[in-house]
């Protein structure tokens, strides 16, 4: 089993195949770009590259060994998440009710140090070719011809060849072994580029809620790292990322505070139609509904912490083929807004690892399509749905028009007052 | 040929109670499908006529329960094997649950567990392996594999299939040969063997039990899958899955050949094997899966052990024998009491706890086969 991997998060795949006992006697190859990165100590910056881990996939994690590892290097544990609108009062709160977390903002290079480390557990099995780059694929005839070989071969650009079983391509949403396969993505770029920065709080502050709030030109988050720093995802238009990226440092965070303070986007309309709505829901529910909490003002910008990137959204029709599979942003690309990307590549993981698992303690062919459908039909059936989502989330607070303003406003306000469904939402 | 086709079949010793409108028109079927093939008469001919003499004794050396018509329909199709969704589909999903059925009992059976390899150290002989559909599974699971099949061109589409795997190429051995034809060089030589959809294309059906016991170990395990003979395996198994459907292809099977379960395991019983487990398994052609059911009305599946000491009668001897002589009118309550005595006997109970639920969903796909049948004509 080979893998190349350009996203961070996703060869942690290895090392789950690597302690399956199913997969005890299988060699697996992991191809890497980049070199080999590990540090015991994480500098004492913060990287400007977070993902928001779910406890879903930290349980995951954990089950391999490797939370222990991001733990003893750096996390912030989030309790609460409030997200509300520019135009409108309007605004949901998920919290846990037992002081469980509700997910971790963890640096990408904090995953990446564990899962490196944890494969050095299972050297045995994976082997990993650092800074090495694959230039040619040649795939096997779907129904069998017996003078060919029937496995994937691989040529790297040192002269190395490799065949396998089965190819997992997860190479990022420029995924390479998707374009050598042919297979299909269909792709849409927003008119929304993201910057990304390291702040730092005026004061010192428990820093355990994830802010979002949806702006007209898109939706701003502010992410807890530690009590006194916070990390910045702001989606909005290529030209004002360009402008926010060019500003001096103190107009830049004047800018973050105005985005998160400024109503100058509210009209009286919906603001008295929001509090009508939110009045009639009080007397349906007088214990009321959760409380508005106000996000922490920004003092400064970590010098050389900012950096833009352009968004879009993508998905493989097809995330099987013979011998080959697609995980990650390489099947699915979606908008940060839901803070939802890693958390999708961990359930691909998840996903193939158990149908792969099974097909070996079968003694089934591990490339053959029979198993990698099973993989294909659980994860389109969730992904695609999620992705749709997200999508309408972003086109419909992408708008300043009063109906939609309007029917969203209303429509958060319900999902506040509704328990059952913020809890569905959430997970 | 009608003639050399009733020949051929001389000494099959089952012949049960039938009604006769279905036989003929089983006949004519047979028939039909035989001239069909695009095969010489002159060749089929010539090999039965060379068959001829070797038909008909038990015992004698040179008998052999290769059936050399059988031989021919496979040949045709000996490329086919790896295709997945070609010919030989079903066989290939079949082995979603026959692997775990040998696995499992195996694993049941034995103390330790080799991690990654749970039937590391055990020799299988796979007789009429095919291409090869059945070993390769099992050698990935860590056996030491020994397929033989009569068919040339099978061995070779096997052979060349598992020498692109090195784990596989080690594994595995194949031989173009008979079961009669290495009994004398592997007396008591494997812990198992595998004879997975091929006693129903066997030639003389006691006379490949025997071998199975001289080439296993004392205690060795036989594993046997097969179609039952009965009304709803002729119309499922040739008339559904030949005809209409195309699933198997057409000729593959004849009905007169086909094996009931109380036969088989008569047979075993009384050549110094103890019947274990009976299950019955179903094919559903629109999900292309195999389950497994309670009743063995069309394929089941069986697992003998040979008993360690020769010549020692198993107490159950008389009851399946009197159930054989049963009219299949009354071949339900037959398999009711078997069913019963393979659940006592079972050592699987995780299997069990399976069938349950499948029946219920393999009721109305039976019901659905029989009441639609025009489909694809």
């Amino acid at each position: 089993v080979h893998l190349s991997n350009r996203t961070v998060v996703i060869n942690m795949y290895l090392f789950i195949l690597g302690h399956d006992i199913h997969f005890h006697d299988k060699k697996i190859a992991l191809l890497e770009a980049g070199p080999r990165k590990e540090c015991d100590h994480m500098p004492d910056s913060y990287s400007n590259r977070v993902s928001s881990i779910s406890p879903g996939s930290a349980t995951l994690l954990s089950s391999f060994g490797a939370w222990d590892h991001v733990c003893s290097l750096r996390l912030k544990p989030f309790r609460r998440m409030q997200v509300w609108d520019a135009c409108s009062e309007a605004m949901i709160v998920f919290e846990k009710d037992d002081l469980d977390d509700m997910g971790y903002i963890v640096e990408n290079d904090v995953i990446m140090s564990a899962l490196t480390k944890q494969l050095d557990a299972v050297a045995d099995r994976v082997e990993v070719f650092y800074r090495s780059r694959a230039v040619g694929y040649t795939w096997p005839l779907p129904s069998h011809s017996c003078d060919t070989s029937p496995w994937v071969q691989i040529e790297l650009a040192d002269g190395r060849r490799l065949q396998t079983k089965l190819l997992i391509g997860a190479d990022g949403h420029n995924s390479v072994v998707r374009k050598e396969a042919e297979i299909k993505n269909i792709e849409h770029r927003y008119d929304q580029s993201a910057v990304v920065a390291t702040l730092h709080l005026s004061e010192a502050t428990d820093n355990n809620v994830a802010w979002q709030r949806f702006l007209p030109t898109g939706p701003i988050a502010l992410l807890p790292l530690s009590d006194t720093a916070s990390s910045l995802v702001w989606s909005t238009s290529h030209e004002h990322a360009s402008e926010l990226l060019g500003m001096d440092e103190e107009s830049f965070v004047d800018s973050i505070n105005s985005a998160f303070w400024s109503n100058i986007n509210h009209s009286d309309f919906i603001d008295t139609a929001g509090a009508m709505f939110r009045s009639a829901i009080s007397l349906l529910k007088p214990s009321g509904t959760a409380v508005r909490q106000l996000p922490p003002s920004v003092a400064k910008v970590d010098p050389g912490s900012r950096a833009m990137f352009p968004l879009g959204m993508g998905h493989a029709t097809e995330y099987v083929r013979h011998r080959v599979a697609l995980i990650g942003d390489a099947a699915h690309r979606v908008h940060p807004l839901a803070g939802q990307g890693v958390n999708l590549g961990f359930g691909d993981i998840a996903c193939l690892a158990h149908h792969l698992s099974a097909a070996a303690f079968n003694g089934s062919d591990l490339g053959s399509l029979k198993h990698l459908l099973k993989f294909e039909t659980e994860r389109q059936r969730h992904n695609v749905s999620l992705i749709a989502a997200v999508d309408v989330l972003k086109r419909l607070y992408s708008t300043r028009l009063a109906p939609l303003v309007l029917l969203r406003t209303w429509g958060l306000q319900a999902t506040n007052a509704l328990p059952p469904v913020k809890v569905r939402i959430s997970l | 040929i009608s003639f050399i086709y009733a020949d051929d079949h001389a000494d099959l010793s089952f012949q049960t109670g039938l009604r006769g409108t279905l036989q003929n028109y089983n006949w004519q079927i047979q028939l039909k499908s035989g001239s069909t093939l695009p095969v010489s008469k002159t060749e089929i001919k010539s090999s039965l006529s060379l068959f001829r003499f070797t038909v008909k004794r038990l015992f004698s050396t040179s008998h052999s329960s290769v059936d050399s018509k059988e031989m021919k329909k496979f040949q045709l199709l000996a490329h086919k094997w790896w295709d997945e969704e070609g010919e030989y589909s079903a066989l290939h999903s079949m082995n979603d649950i026959r692997v775990p059925f040998i696995r499992d009992t195996l694993l049941n059976m034995s103390s330790n567990y080799h991690l990654g390899n749970p039937l590391s150290g055990v020799k299988i002989l796979d007789v009429g392996c095919g291409g090869g559909l059945l070993s390769e599974p099992l050698g990935r699971l860590g056996a030491s594999v020994t397929g033989i099949d009569p068919l040339e061109d099978n061995i070779r589409t096997a052979d060349q299939h598992k020498s692109f795997d090195p784990v596989l190429a080690k594994r595995i051995q194949y031989k173009s040969s008979s079961l009669e034809e290495i009994v004398e060089e592997s007396m008591e030589t494997f812990d198992v063997i595998v004879a997975s959809e091929v006693v129903e294309h066997v030639a003389d059906l006691e006379m490949f039990i025997k071998c199975c016991s001289r080439v296993l170990k004392p205690e060795g395990s036989l594993f046997i899958t097969t179609i039952n003979k009965t009304q709803l395996s002729y119309i499922l198994g040739i008339v559904v899955a030949e005809k209409i459907m195309g699933i198997v292809p057409e000729g593959t099977h004849e009905w007169e050949k086909f094996v009931p379960p109380e036969e088989l395991e008569r047979l075993l019983e009384s050549n110094g094997f103890s019947v274990k487990t009976v299950n019955g398994m179903l094919y559903n052609p629109l999900s292309g899966s195999w389950s497994w059911m309670e009743s063995m009305s069309v394929n089941y599946a069986m697992h003998a052990v040979k008993s360690g000491a020769r010549g020692q009668s198993s107490p159950t001897d008389a009851l399946s024998e009197s159930e054989s002589e049963q009219p299949s009118a009354t071949a339900g309550t037959a398999l009711t009491v078997q069913w019963k005595k393979s659940l006592l006997d079972q050592r699987a109970p995780a299997v069990r706890s399976l069938f349950a639920i499948k029946v219920l969903v393999s009721v109305p796909i039976i019901s659905t086969f029989t009441l639609c049948p025009n489909k694809g004509m």
